[in-house]
């Protein structure tokens, strides 16, 4: 949970900016971003299009550069990508001429053999593609990808997991199949995770706590501490209060539908 | 429907329909073909004929991935050299050959020359545009693990290149079969092409023929060799 463990920080994000230039206008993506993050902790950032949620991710993962501010992975800086972080699209992005294992074993090379394999079952295991490991990746359904593509970032021990808008293009049952997955997979392994998605409803199942973020500069609008316990009811009363305060924060002046409900 | 064809010309050549002078019958051209092959003329042929495809096609091949591997890669490569090779590849194969003979001579260069030439340009163009349009959402993951150079070559850019690779090395290989008939048809004492010159020179339609179907076997053969070399490579695609 938030604010017990300010001093073991996983990430800090210190005023960062970044702006697109592009023939001679510019844009401002992010204005003034900081963030801390403690280890462990599950963070969802929640945004519209357009709000630089997923640039922010990019500059954690080191594949954005020219930027403003800083940003420190424990005590490092981070300045480009390293296995210290995995990253999950919202396409899994697996490499087509690869089977499920040899995808998974991507980022990890430097082990011995047998050491390998045993790593490698384990992931296999815990996203529960038993089976399925010497599938290619047009042979698994779009959750199964998914799933390797979340295998993939987790097997090279990263302190962090990024995630962009990860289940956005499943259907909404997939989805939800999906998230209850991540939560038990984060409740196995404790990697701090940072997901990034549109769907208020998928933050409050997951977080500890939602990063609303405006657009136009983009900035960070409120961060909500999500005090429910897990598992979460999607359908509870608390649950339908906070979703009601976050889409104020999108929606101020609009009426808010009766039937926004699940 | 091809048997019952070769069938059917059989009898129309027997019975004396088509003149045997000019499209005698497919057992005669047979009969040319066992001739051919048992005073070693065949042999002597096809292997000089086998001989230049190999050479020129991987000399060609070779030239063809280095320069398309490297216009691929190297985005100012690519503007410097590409234009001119797309200009040099709408010259018809037949334009080279008086160039060709005399740069290199009437010898064996020359025509190793010209059928690396046409292999050279179908691999040359598909690896580098197979390479300058590889996913760039995949090289992104390459470098979320850190890959550059060498590795990213290795291990992501030529696995996701090797399809239209192959689809180059193939029509490469069909053009070297293209360009040995006017390397030999221009002059030659060797290879299928002089036989069918010869053929025409002595007036024996079924020698020609008999050439034309063997150009045909041995192009699908070696054709067929690199498909199923490419089909255990590329085994993900058909799995």
């Amino acid at each position: 949970m938030s604010g017990i463990a300010t001093h073991n920080n996983a990430l800090q994000v210190r005023s960062v900016s970044k702006t697109f230039g592009s023939n001679g206008s510019s844009l401002d993506v992010l204005r003034d971003i900081n963030l801390d993050i403690s280890d462990g902790e599950f963070i969802c950032v929640v945004g519209g299009s357009g709000c630089g949620k997923t640039t922010l991710l990019r500059i954690i993962a080191g594949l954005e550069r020219n930027y403003c501010g800083s940003v420190f992975l424990g005590d490092a800086p981070i300045q480009g990508p390293g296995l210290d972080r995995g990253l999950v699209f919202q396409e899994h992005r697996l490499l087509p001429w690869l089977t499920v294992e040899q995808n998974i074993a991507f980022g990890i090379s430097d082990l011995p053999a047998a050491e390998k394999a045993e790593h490698i079952r384990h992931y296999v295991e815990l996203v529960g593609l038993k089976d399925f490991e010497h599938s290619y990746p047009h042979q698994l359904s779009g959750g199964m990808a998914q799933r390797v593509a979340i295998a993939r970032a987790l097997a090279g021990y990263p302190r962090l997991l990024l995630l962009d808008e990860p289940f956005g293009a499943l259907d909404a049952l997939t989805r939800i199949r999906m998230q209850q997955e991540l939560l038990r997979i984060w409740s196995v392994q404790r990697t701090t995770m940072i997901l990034v998605t549109h769907d208020i409803d998928e933050a409050i199942y997951l977080a500890d706590r939602i990063v609303i973020m405006s657009p136009r500069p983009g900035t960070i609008k409120r961060v909500i501490d999500v005090d429910l316990l897990r598992p979460r009811d999607r359908t509870s009363y608390v649950g339908a209060q906070l979703r009601r305060s976050i889409y104020r924060e999108f929606f101020a002046n609009e009426e808010i539908p009766e039937d926004y409900e699940i | 429907m091809p048997a019952g064809g070769v069938v059917f010309w059989e009898v129309l050549s027997r019975v004396g329909v088509f003149p045997a002078n000019a499209l005698p019958a497919p057992t005669v051209i047979a009969q040319t073909i066992f001739d051919l092959a048992r005073s070693g003329e065949l042999w002597r042929h096809t292997g000089i004929t086998l001989w230049r495809i190999f050479v020129g096609f991987l000399l060609g091949a070779t030239v063809g991935t280095l320069i398309g591997g490297l216009t691929g890669h190297v985005t100012l490569a690519r503007k410097l050299l590409d234009p001119l090779l797309q200009s040099l590849r709408n010259i018809p194969s037949m334009a080279w050959v008086p160039l060709f003979l005399l740069w290199l001579g009437i010898q064996e260069s020359s025509k190793i020359g010209l059928i690396a030439l046409g292999a050279f340009f179908p691999v040359y163009l598909n690896l580098s545009s197979g390479m300058s349009h590889v996913d760039p959402k995949l090289i992104e993951v390459g470098k979320v693990y850190r890959l550059n150079g060498f590795h990213l070559i290795r291990r992501v850019i030529l696995p996701a290149v090797l399809p239209e690779y192959f689809v180059g090395l193939r029509s490469g290989l069909g053009l070297a079969w293209m360009f040995v008939v006017a390397a030999e048809l221009m002059g030659a004492s060797r290879g299928l092409g002089f036989l069918m010159i010869d053929g025409q020179m002595t007036g024996r339609a079924s020698v020609i023929l008999a050439s034309v179907i063997l150009f045909a076997v041995l192009g699908k053969g070696t054709d067929l060799i690199l498909e199923i070399v490419g089909r255990r490579l590329l085994r993900y695609k058909t799995q």
